[in-house]
């Protein structure tokens, strides 16, 4: 089955993140497809590029795009939860007339209508929240 | 999976307005999911009810409030407000104190509520 995953935890603030990626790989090795993991609420913080955890701690961010790169999963961050919270590309940096940004590939930032789309174009949305 | 294509869409509110941005960003998917045809349905379960209080102002955070928005869900055609009659008796309130009209649910009808809906966002 082809899955979805909503995330609305921040990472290391709460337990959501960790949970959903662990359910991300636990239905990957059952031979499952995680086609979108979608970002709302404060799960956008896990798109931070500029996250540095010790390094005896898992690395959230990097696991999110591990996942891209060895499965192809989408990152999608919902942009009005994201820009408030000061997560932005360098597109829209530049935009909003700011030096610094904070999200990079492979997470996108997209509209809240992909959120509704994903329950069209995949069997199941999980979600994960606080 | 079974045929869930002529559902409509559930959205659950489960928090009270004001103390966070949960229930204006469950709002927001409610309104972007009827902006794209979606039959979208609310419930507000728990402190969710408190959303529909009526006489609420904005308040001294800055924040929009939410209570414009329940306003216009009328616009987006989302006119099955749906509420857990147990948290309003909690709460010490009855459907006339609520800004809209919205029907009273009982929490043994809810698994029946959510097998009908598809999908669900719980906010």
């Amino acid at each position: 089955m082809n899955y979805a995953l909503l995330v609305q935890g921040a990472p290391y603030s709460q337990q959501a993140a960790h949970s959903a990626l662990r359910f991300a790989h636990a239905l990957i090795v059952r031979g499952h497809t995680l086609g979108t993991v979608f970002f709302y609420h404060d799960g956008v913080y896990n798109a931070s590029r500029l996250a540095a955890p010790p390094q005896d701690e898992p690395h959230l961010v990097e696991a999110w795009r591990q996942l891209h790169e060895d499965h192809g999963t989408s990152l999608l961050v919902c942009i009005a939860a994201a820009l408030r919270r000061g997560i932005i590309d360098e597109r829209e940096a530049r935009r909003h007339g700011k030096e610094g940004y904070t999200l990079e590939a492979p997470f996108e930032l997209t509209g809240l209508g992909q959120l509704i789309d994903v329950h069209t174009s995949h069997d199941r949305l999980v979600t994960f929240s606080p | 999976m079974s045929d869930t294509t002529n559902h409509p869409m559930l959205v659950v509110l489960r928090h009270a307005p004001h103390g966070s941005s949960w229930l204006r960003e469950g709002l927001d998917v409610a309104l972007v999911g009827a902006a794209l045809g979606k039959t979208v349905n609310l419930l507000f379960l728990g402190d969710g009810v408190l959303a529909l209080r009526s006489g609420q102002q904005h308040g001294p955070l800055g924040q929009k409030g939410t209570h414009p928005t329940l306003d216009m869900l009328e616009m987006y055609d989302i006119d099955t407000l749906l509420v857990d009659s147990e948290a309003l008796t909690q709460r010490g309130l009855t459907v006339a104190d609520l800004q809209l009209p919205a029907s009273p649910v009982e929490a043994v009808s809810l698994p029946e509520l959510f097998a009908q809906h598809s999908p669900i966002y719980s906010f």
